[in-house]
């Protein structure tokens, strides 16, 4: 027999994936053998061998269709402002440690407004676009059905994800979910920024767009038109569907790798310009004070960050043995080149699979194989990027942000686990 | 001429032809409907640093007062600090991971607070173009341009940039300068 010894590739109980497959097998030919079958009795009928479900017969589903009912804990957290003066200004988070894979349905993709989700008539909705253009120009919505489609896997974050690691000088009894609900992944379907663009005619002039929506604030960002003819979207599909309006039916920005702030929901309007507008998002809310007393702003990128979803925060291990340690991984720079996984309170690291194929801009599904021992130990990821971004640690990145800033936190998540197999968030 | 530079020309060429290309080979969908001038100007309605695009109209801190209390001060407070709704004037001051009272300041204060308006806004005109597109909060765009003025004006007296006589015109407004311009930097 070839190796049926567990080979462990670091500290804390991380094994080598491949000795783990060789194990496997032996395992499965001692758990074929059968029981010895009793002989059946002749008016006897098989019912009582088998479960409920498969002597009834069962409804028809609906039209559209819905969760299994066992899976109703499986839902998006809502994050209401404490006054009622800022009714609008909210947030549903994604349970992002209990889906699996990198795609999130679409009823649980996050979502995070400051003026409420408008439900928009398609039919009275436009997308114009005019200012240094050559030809200003208007698409109906039923036009821009009409458009060659591109797809593109990518991930949506909000700068706010992970706030509370950034705010709070000390860790609490917060969950996976509270954590890391505002970041989510979508197949997203639409037409080429580019195309309507060439349409338009941008004049020599061109540098930035000022894309606007049009829910109740006309919510608006100066974008880069560099941005727009890279590898901007009018997404008009998500995973499918249409999109739904908690993301902008009838359409909406996407900026792959970009905070969510830019991606403009409800989108109706381009003005093309030669300089950026200043919008009260991208002045003040927006915009990052550093502990060298500036304020940063146009902070486009979402830069590469990773999470270990199972185990995590608010999640439990039964018991001690063999788990799977799976996470996500994601950089607004590119795609993800690597990710190291601790399970020693950071004196050893492994390399993780990453599941493929791995998209640009997009979740990442990282795993490594794991044996608890049923110690208190301390689990950590860490991600890096193609363009060789690594993650830094919580201190590096308070070294460059001041208090109160909260967004664009990066920092390597560490998830505590307890002898009683509790998982919390720490600092380490 | 070497490899390296030809090379250099071709994306060059490449990146000017590309984006002219869409779809390919010069075939255009056009589904778009030329827009008229009319109907531009309905919906142009972003404010520049520099006061492109404000409209004719004016309005005082007096004035902007009478508005700011009937309109907006159940929600950002009679002296624009006290919220619940985000802050118009002053801070608490910014705080770093070394400060010992830190703990204590991030328990008393509300996020919203923390920060103003007037504090971090590096322009004056984007106050026009935001509250007269998103204010007051439940029905926004019910403010005249006067109005809006007016609001914009008081704004600015609460945070000490002008004084309890000024008026505010599209002329002055762009040269209000505000104390945040100073702090910004852009990310790279
Ligand atoms: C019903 C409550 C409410 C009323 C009334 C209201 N506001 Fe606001 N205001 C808000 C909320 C909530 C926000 C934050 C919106 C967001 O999340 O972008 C805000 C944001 C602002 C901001 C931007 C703050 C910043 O620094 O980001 C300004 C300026 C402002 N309001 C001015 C006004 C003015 C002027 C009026 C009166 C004409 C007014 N508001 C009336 C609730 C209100």
């Amino acid at each position: 027999m070839k190796r049926l010894k567990t080979e462990y590739v670091a500290g804390g109980g991380l094994i080598d994936r491949r000795s783990l497959l060789a194990g496997g097998v032996s395992f499965l030919a001692a758990t074929t053998i059968r029981p010895v079958v009793a002989a059946i009795e002749g008016d006897k009928t098989i019912a009582e061998d088998f479960p409920r479900w498969t002597k009834t017969l069962a409804g028809q589903g609906s039209p559209y269709g819905e969760p299994s009912r066992y899976e109703k804990s499986v839902v998006r957290k809502l994050l209401l402002p404490a006054a009622p003066e800022n009714a609008g200004t909210s947030a549903w988070l994604t349970p992002i440690d209990q889906l699996q894979g990198i795609i999130t349905p679409n009823g649980l993709h996050f979502g995070s407004y400051h003026y409420g989700v408008p439900e928009i008539d398609p039919n009275k909705h436009e997308l114009l676009i005019h200012g240094l253009v050559d030809r200003p120009l208007k698409y109906t919505v039923e036009h821009l059905l009409r458009y060659p489609m591109v797809s593109s896997t990518r991930f949506l974050e909000c700068s706010g994800n992970t706030a509370i690691n950034a705010m709070s000088p000390f860790t609490g009894n917060e969950t996976c979910q509270d954590l890391y609900g505002l970041v989510s992944c979508s197949e997203w379907v639409g037409v080429r920024v580019s195309d309507l663009l060439s349409e338009a005619g941008l004049t020599k002039k061109a540098r930035w767009i000022i894309a606007e929506g049009a829910d109740s604030g006309s919510h608006s960002r100066s974008i880069p038109v560099s941005k727009m003819l890279d590898d901007g979207i009018i997404a008009l599909y998500q995973n499918g569907e249409r999109l739904r309006a908690e993301q902008g039916f009838p359409m909406r920005l996407l900026l792959p790798g970009w905070e969510g702030n830019t991606n403009v929901k409800y989108l109706s309007r381009f003005e093309v310009t030669d300089r950026p507008a200043f919008t009260s998002h991208e002045s003040g809310l927006y915009t990052e004070h550093l502990t060298s007393g500036h304020a940063e702003g146009f902070s486009f990128h979402m830069e590469v960050k990773s999470a270990i979803m199972h185990p995590s925060a608010g999640q439990l291990l039964n018991e001690k043995g063999f788990y799977e340690i799976s996470g996500l991984a994601w950089s607004g720079r590119g795609k993800i080149s690597g990710v190291d996984v601790s399970a020693d309170n950071g004196v050893s690291w492994a390399r993780a699979q990453l599941q493929g194929p791995v998209h640009d801009k997009a979740l990442t599904r990282f795993s490594i194989p794991w044996r608890w021992d049923g110690e208190s130990t301390i689990l950590q990821s860490r991600a890096i990027d193609e363009e060789g971004r690594v993650q830094p640690t919580r201190k590096v990145w308070k070294q460059k942000y001041a208090s109160p800033t909260f967004n664009h936190y990066n920092a390597i998540q560490a998830w505590q686990i307890d002898k009683d197999g509790s998982v919390s968030n720490v600092f380490v | 001429m070497s490899l390296y530079k030809s090379a250099r020309w071709c994306c060059l060429l490449l990146s000017l032809v590309a984006p002219i290309a869409g779809y390919g080979f010069g075939e255009s969908v056009n589904l778009g409907t030329p827009l008229t001038e009319a109907e531009i100007e309905r919906v142009d309605i972003t404010i520049f640093p520099n006061g492109h695009n404000l409209p004719v109209g004016r309005g005082s801190v007096t004035e902007g007062r009478q508005v700011y209390f009937e309109r907006c001060a159940l929600c950002h407070g009679d002296s624009g600090t006290e919220g619940p709704s985000h802050r118009l004037t002053g801070s608490v001051g910014l705080f770093s991971i070394w400060d010992p009272l830190r703990i204590k300041r991030i328990q008393e204060v509300n996020g919203l607070l923390v920060m103003s308006t007037g504090q971090q806004w590096p322009y004056a005109t984007t106050i026009f173009d935001y509250v007269r597109r998103a204010m007051p909060h439940v029905n926004p765009k019910s403010l005249s341009n006067n109005q809006v003025y007016a609001i914009t004006a008081y704004i600015l007296y609460l945070n000490e940039l002008v004084d309890e006589s000024f008026t505010v015109d599209r002329t002055n407004l762009p040269s209000i300068e505000m104390p945040a311009l100073k702090r910004f930097v852009r990310a790279k």
